[in-house]
């Protein structure tokens, strides 16, 4: 720290670790809520989306498939969102 | 020629423990960490052993100072072409300090599980820890270091990349390990290095506390961002035996800890400067 830092210093810092901390938390979250899903819910996804495609235009993110454990039970929640009817 | 025997060097009679020393990310102080870490476990009576998993990059060698002496290799043990006696390098500076170096020649799917399990348990007859040096990455090399593992110490800098890549170690060991495997839980400790306390008081690095909150696992110990970490790898010495520096310092207290004393952790809050040292940037 020189003789010049000593006046910029003066600045107002930018307080980038808060920015850090709020977008490690957020995507560490969701990282982990992945990581307890069972490896075969991609693939379940996918061939749900292959069989419904069958009969509607539907796009893969019309398509929510998710899997809850609550206490001894676990609930496979599956969201479809039709095209609206011509 | 080295000759082992059963009895331990103080004469209790110990289980020998596997710790790995993990990150996922490369370049935040795994080997650094595992040199000091199984030095100071060494220079407090245990007899230690640090094993290299960086099949292909080896470096441990190089940090304890012992690259000359590298003969036979994990890999030659592995295979047979060599026995423990002949493989294992001793540390001059402590009796209780083995390495037990990487090759340099080979990849890494030149480890199995079968090979990897009957050498650590080779070495469980007569150590009372071993330590594993981790490479970095979730590959092969990284989960047979921690497969086998008892303890872990995820080395993290606070730093978004290494704290993400720490938070998947976790993901893993608790995962993808016999620990795990067998319903039981590796015991996981916090090590942050590379930490600026200047940095972390003006809001532009990661506290240690912020850390802890997304990672929450217990705090092993904080070492501080030191010029001592550098001068020591030059020479081939382990940090911690620079015991005037904060880095060694701040080791030494990480030992105690993992042995289960309770010590305050030290070098938290930035020095402060003088108006002299302000005016002409002196350290």
């Amino acid at each position: 720290m020189s003789l010049f830092d000593y006046f910029r210093d003066r600045k107002k810092p930018a307080k980038t670790a808060s920015v850090a901390k709020e977008r490690l938390q957020i995507i560490v979250a969701h990282e982990r809520g992945q990581r307890s899903q069972p490896d075969y819910l991609p693939q379940l996804q996918q061939e749900i989306i292959d069989v419904i495609s069958k009969y509607v235009q539907i796009d893969r993110d019309q398509v929510h498939v998710a899997l809850d454990n609550q206490n001894d039970c676990s609930i496979l929640e599956l969201n479809v969102t039709l095209p609206e009817r011509p | 020629m080295f000759f082992f025997t059963h009895s331990r060097s103080d004469g209790k009679v110990i289980l020998a423990k596997i710790i790995v020393i993990t990150s996922g990310k490369g370049g935040v102080g795994k080997t650094t960490t595992s040199a000091a870490i199984g030095t100071g476990l060494a220079l407090r009576g245990f007899k230690t052993v640090i094993v290299d998993f960086d099949v292909g990059l080896r470096n441990l060698d190089l940090i304890m100072g012992c690259e000359r002496r590298v003969v036979y290799d994990f890999v030659n043990l592995i295979n047979g072409d060599s026995n423990l006696n002949q493989t294992l390098i001793k540390d001059k500076r402590s009796d209780n300090l083995y390495i037990l170096p990487a090759s340099q020649t080979r990849d890494k799917d030149a480890l199995t599980q079968e090979g990897v399990e009957k050498v650590l348990e080779e070495l469980k007859q007569t150590f009372d820890y071993i330590v594993c040096d981790s490479p970095a990455g979730i590959e092969k090399g990284a989960h047979l270091a921690m497969y086998f593992a008892d303890e872990a110490v995820v080395v993290t800098n606070p730093e978004v990349s290494s704290v993400r890549d720490s938070d998947r170690i976790l993901g893993l060991l608790s995962s993808k390990s016999r620990r795990a495997e067998s319903g039981e839980r590796i015991k996981e400790h916090l090590l942050l290095t590379r930490y600026n306390p200047a940095r972390a008081e003006l809001g532009e690095m990661l506290t240690v506390s912020d850390v802890e909150d997304i990672l929450s696992i217990p705090l092993l110990g904080v070492i501080p961002e030191s010029q001592a970490v550098l001068k020591a790898s030059n020479q081939g010495v382990p940090v911690i035996m620079d015991e005037i520096s904060d880095a060694g310092q701040a080791y030494g207290d990480a030992v105690d800890r993992l042995l289960g004393e309770t010590k305050p952790h030290r070098f938290l809050e930035a020095q402060k400067k003088s108006l002299l040292q302000r005016l002409f940037g002196g350290r």
